[in-house]
């Protein structure tokens, strides 16, 4: 059994958000430095150069790329021989979104469903665990802002809907968001499972590698369809009008149930604040 | 897509020249205003008390922004989703609020006041927030100080980067892109 120590995991923690907040990685520069050569309208091309610029002075004057810094989404793959020796686990994730919202000055966007009332530390973080082999913890942070994450929907569909009936479903959600979601958005689609899994799917599709294609070619074939379907749709930057509605479209999938077709979709807006590392 | 320089308040000679997808760049005083401090200003006035500030010409900028780090004058300060003031903006723009900025579709009711009044409600680049914070050249808070990141705070902008969306010709830069580039 290998021992990781909770103060690691604290710390690394601190560093993901305040740097998945600040920087934006390179892989995004380049998906808006590609939107720009496809863009057709003007207003939209300068979106798009906004968006660089942006990006640019943030890491330069070390504040956020969006004043958004989301809710702390956190993603732990821990290897079955890891023993974590210190305090309780997710106690211990909730101190590192805490100290990073605190010293990154980050804003702090967690509250009450109903009284509204802040909880101050932008905590309790979305934790999402996987046991995996081996004997080392992977840490993906995704800092989620509200204005995309209310453009997504889990719905049970009947099965004899389909392949068709998914797709007027992710069109119509991103016909319905329109501006709202910040676009050029990211598509994460699940597909299968239950209800509960489906948004879990949806979560990790939009965390898929700019231009990476599901592994079962009728996945891979509805990516490229829902992908040049959004973007005939007109949107654009910002919703200002064009042709790059959505920078990219990822489905995951797995078996659901005999009377059961579950779809969720979960939409990233284009500050695509992903960050990673191993212990 | 014309670009045009534009100062605070805005008069209706400026207003008169603006048009749905010109880009502008804005310079003077801007006054942050978002979901609660809406809410107070209409319960105010609904009391038949005045609003915390004169709002005849003023502009609004719907945005919360991140703490300001040590020495800076304010975090990153992107624009919010402009849907949620849609029930309170008429009221205010009747009332003589002559600019808005924000991101996202209006509804009718508010695209009808803008043209009723002549007024325009502007577009900052959501997810822009560090851009935007350059323009900020100073920042105080002067009104409902307890609501935290949604006080009302006067900024002094200075080529503030925005796109008409909504002019007083009753264009809208959103369906008439969404409509040129639909295919």
């Amino acid at each position: 059994m290998r021992e990781i120590h909770t103060d690691q995991i604290i710390s690394a923690l601190e560093g993901l958000f305040i740097d998945a907040n600040i920087n934006l990685s390179q892989f995004v520069l380049d998906a808006f430095n590609r939107a720009i050569d496809r863009e057709e309208s003007p207003v939209s091309k300068e979106v798009l150069r906004e968006l660089i610029t942006n990006a640019e002075i943030a890491s330069k004057e070390n504040i956020p790329i969006c004043q958004d810094t989301g809710l702390a989404v956190t993603f732990l793959e821990i290897g079955q021989d890891v023993h974590i020796v210190g305090e309780n686990l997710e106690d211990a994730v909730a101190e590192g979104v805490r100290r990073a919202y605190k010293k990154g000055y980050l804003r702090k966007s967690c509250c009450d469903p109903f009284t509204r009332k802040n909880t101050g530390d932008n905590t309790p973080p979305i934790i999402h665990i996987k046991i995996v082999p081996g004997d080392r913890i992977r840490i993906v942070v995704l800092p989620k802002g509200g204005g995309s994450e209310n453009y997504g929907e889990v719905r049970m569909l009947v099965p004899s809907q389909g392949k068709e009936g998914v797709k007027s479903f992710v069109l119509e959600m991103v016909k319905k968001g329109g501006p709202n979601p910040c676009p050029p958005i990211i598509v994460g689609v699940g597909i299968g499972g239950n209800f509960e899994t489906s948004a879990l799917l949806s979560k990790e599709a939009i965390m898929v590698p700019f231009g990476e294609r599901n592994n079962d070619p009728v996945m891979a074939e509805l990516e490229e369809e829902l992908l040049e379907e959004i973007n005939k749709t007109g949107i654009g930057p910002q919703g200002y009008g064009g042709t790059v509605t959505a920078l990219d479209v990822h489905v995951k999938s797995m078996p659901c149930h005999l009377a059961s077709l579950p779809v969720a979709v979960n939409i990233q807006c284009h500050a695509h604040r992903i960050k990673e590392t191993i212990l | 897509m014309e670009i045009k320089i534009i100062t605070t308040p805005l008069n209706e000679e400026v207003i008169k020249g603006l048009k749905a997808e010109d880009k502008v760049f804005m310079s003077g005083y801007i006054y942050t205003a978002r979901d609660a401090a809406h809410k107070r200003f209409i319960d105010t006035l609904e009391r038949g008390e005045e609003l915390p500030l004169d709002i005849k010409g003023q502009v609004i900028y719907y945005c919360g922004p991140s703490p300001a780090p040590p020495g800076k004058v304010i975090g990153a300060c992107g624009p919010t989703t402009s849907s949620r003031m849609d029930a309170y903006a008429p009221k205010l723009i009747a009332l003589g609020l002559k600019g808005m900025i924000g991101k996202g579709k209006r509804s009718q009711p508010v695209k009808d006041a803008i043209s009723q009044y002549n007024a325009v409600y502007f577009g900052a680049t959501g997810g822009a927030g560090a851009l935007l914070s350059k323009s900020v050249k100073s920042s105080e808070v002067v009104a409902y100080e307890d609501l935290g990141p949604e006080a009302v705070v006067k900024l002094y902008v200075d080529k503030m980067p925005l796109f008409v969306i909504n002019d007083i010709y009753g264009n809208d830069l959103y369906e008439m892109g969404t409509a040129q580039y639909r295919r």
